[in-house]
């Protein structure tokens, strides 16, 4: 019998040939996917990576909530042109906590994974608020009521559990003070901001949105924009030791 | 498609299948030989792939390839080959004065298109395209400047910003006189109104100038001037400047000396690096307000 008459039973049986297809692209997948999860190389070494702030998280969800990762991406490729224009390329060490991450697939917008310091608050606000107002030739819908949208921090211990179930390493003080570190970090005049410079050192802390009296989802928002592409310093990263 | 079943189509000559659907049956045509010895081809140019370049995993690592081959070492590579070429008249730009680049097409031409470059992607989102500037964010055309209009200055100023958080940082920042309870709304509208009459804007009739004089005296001379024409070292603002960064107005100089609004500007030496800053530099000196 030729091996073309075996795959007859192929041919003849739907259910056969499904479960024959399932096999062949699983082979796919478990040879490119599964070795990214067990290779040591693939996370690079770095230094000064760190989960999120409650606010930065709650940023961050912002940002998915209104979609920005449908014009912005968050990958700047190794490529000379990527290189000149938004600096050093981004490593895999720089999303590990993201849960799911924000890489994008088009930029109607520029890349955004290293805006972190490139422009000030006030400019931040400006542009979300309406972003004519300082570029005007853009196409981004304007955000004025994140200035007004009292941010939410009810649930905020809730998300970073969640995030610690995907394995992002939270301390317990952390996820037990999520609601108040929320607020601390836009009020740094506040009893409880000295609480959260312990919990997460070196963290800016200030009033993003110019609005002292409360915390509005546009604190949220520009302090996870700030905080983009930040915390790897390349003065100390090894890159030989890291190609790829 | 039995073997034993040989049919051949009449019309053709070609050798069916053995298929049939409806009477219609299924010619046995070989795969051209054209496409066949591409897919071969493919074939034996994976098998090279893998030996050259990076593409099996194994147990604790993965096959780098005889090449060694990486598009990060490329890129960066690229980058820096192109850098140290603009390097070369990077330096040389910094050695020459002013007057020399300006004398020098070479020089000057190097650093105005680098310059022109950099200020669209970093500096035109707040200064505007054609560095205008716009309420808050300061014109680069005109003669008033906070921090200095020299070449130095400026190069200073784009390296390490205002208020930026940088250790080198240019830093002020103005007393909130009615927030902080500091004045009283009355004295409020007189400084204010005398400050007004300074820069030329009509001031409150209700308001004493001479209290003002004596106000602006006391509280603001010390970063301002007694002339008010500002003091670039304590970056206190010319209040006599025909352009104001915040509304040129009494209600925004009475709105500004009641809770002050602080203006940031990043740090650009560690996102741009020196040779891009200094050709910044240049370009923002020659936009018509150098000094």
């Amino acid at each position: 019998m030729s091996a073309w008459k075996k795959h007859e039973i192929f041919e003849k049986n739907s259910l056969i040939l499904i479960i024959g297809i399932v096999i062949a692209i699983s082979i796919g997948g478990l040879v490119e996917i599964v070795p990214l999860y067990y290779l040591k190389s693939t996370i690079e070494k770095t230094e000064g990576v760190r989960p999120y702030t409650p606010l930065e998280l709650a940023g961050r969800n912002i940002y998915v909530r209104e979609g920005c990762y449908t014009c912005h991406s968050q990958m700047i490729r190794p490529l000379r042109d990527e290189l000149e224009r938004y600096g050093n390329y981004s490593l895999a060490a720089e999303s590990m906590y993201d849960r799911p991450f924000q890489w994008g697939s088009k930029r109607t917008g520029p890349d955004l994974a290293r805006v972190g310091g490139k422009y000030s608050d006030q400019w931040h606000k400006d542009h979300l608020v309406n972003p004519r107002s300082v570029s005007p030739t853009s196409v981004m819908p304007g955000y004025p009521f994140l200035v007004k949208n009292e941010l939410t921090t009810r649930d905020m211990k809730d998300h970073l559990e969640l995030n610690v179930l995907y394995g992002v390493p939270y301390t317990e003080e952390q996820i037990a003070n999520a609601k108040a570190d929320a607020v601390a970090q836009a009020m740094p005049d506040s009893d409880a901001a000295e609480g959260f410079e312990e919990r997460y050192p070196g963290v800016a802390l200030r009033d993003f949105d110019g609005n002292p009296d409360k915390v509005t989802e546009m604190d949220a928002l520009i302090a996870y924009l700030q905080m983009l592409g930040t915390l790897v310093d390349f003065k100390l990263y090894d890159e030989k030791a890291n190609l790829r | 498609m039995a073997d034993h079943n040989k049919e051949v189509d009449q019309i053709t000559g070609v050798e069916t299948t053995g298929h049939e659907w409806d009477g219609l049956k299924e010619l046995n045509n070989p795969l051209p030989k054209w496409w066949l010895y591409i897919f071969y081809g493919c074939i034996v140019w994976a098998i090279g792939y893998w030996v050259l370049m990076p593409s099996w995993p194994l147990v604790s690592d993965y096959t780098k390839g005889v090449l060694g081959s990486s598009q990060r070492a490329e890129a960066t590579a690229e980058f820096q080959a192109a850098q140290a070429e603009r390097a070369k008249m990077g330096e040389k730009l910094m050695q020459a004065s002013l007057q020399e680049i300006e004398d020098t097409p070479e020089l000057l031409e190097f650093a105005m298109a680098q310059g022109k470059i950099a200020f669209g992607d970093n500096c035109a989102p707040c200064h505007g395209t054609s560095a205008t500037g716009a309420l808050g964010y300061p014109n680069l055309q005109d003669d008033a400047w906070i921090w200095g209009g020299s070449l130095d200055d400026i190069n200073y100023t784009i390296s390490y910003g205002i208020r930026s958080g940088n250790d080198d940082e240019r830093y002020a920042e103005m007393s909130a006189f009615g927030r902080d309870e500091i004045l009283s709304k009355e004295e409020i509208v007189n400084v204010s109104s005398y400050v007004a009459k300074i820069a030329g804007i009509d001031p409150d009739p209700k308001a004493d100038l001479d209290a003002g004089a004596v106000l602006f005296e006391e509280n603001c001379a010390a970063c301002h001037g007694e002339d008010a024409k500002g003091l670039r070292d304590a970056g206190g603002p010319d209040l006599t400047a025909p352009n104001y960064l915040y509304k040129r107005s009494l209600e925004g100089i009475e709105a500004q000396v009641t809770s002050p609004k602080h203006g940031v500007m990043p740090a650009w030496i560690d996102r741009l690096g020196e040779t891009t800053v200094k050709s910044l530099a240049v370009y923002v000196h020659s936009l018509g307000g150098g000094e």
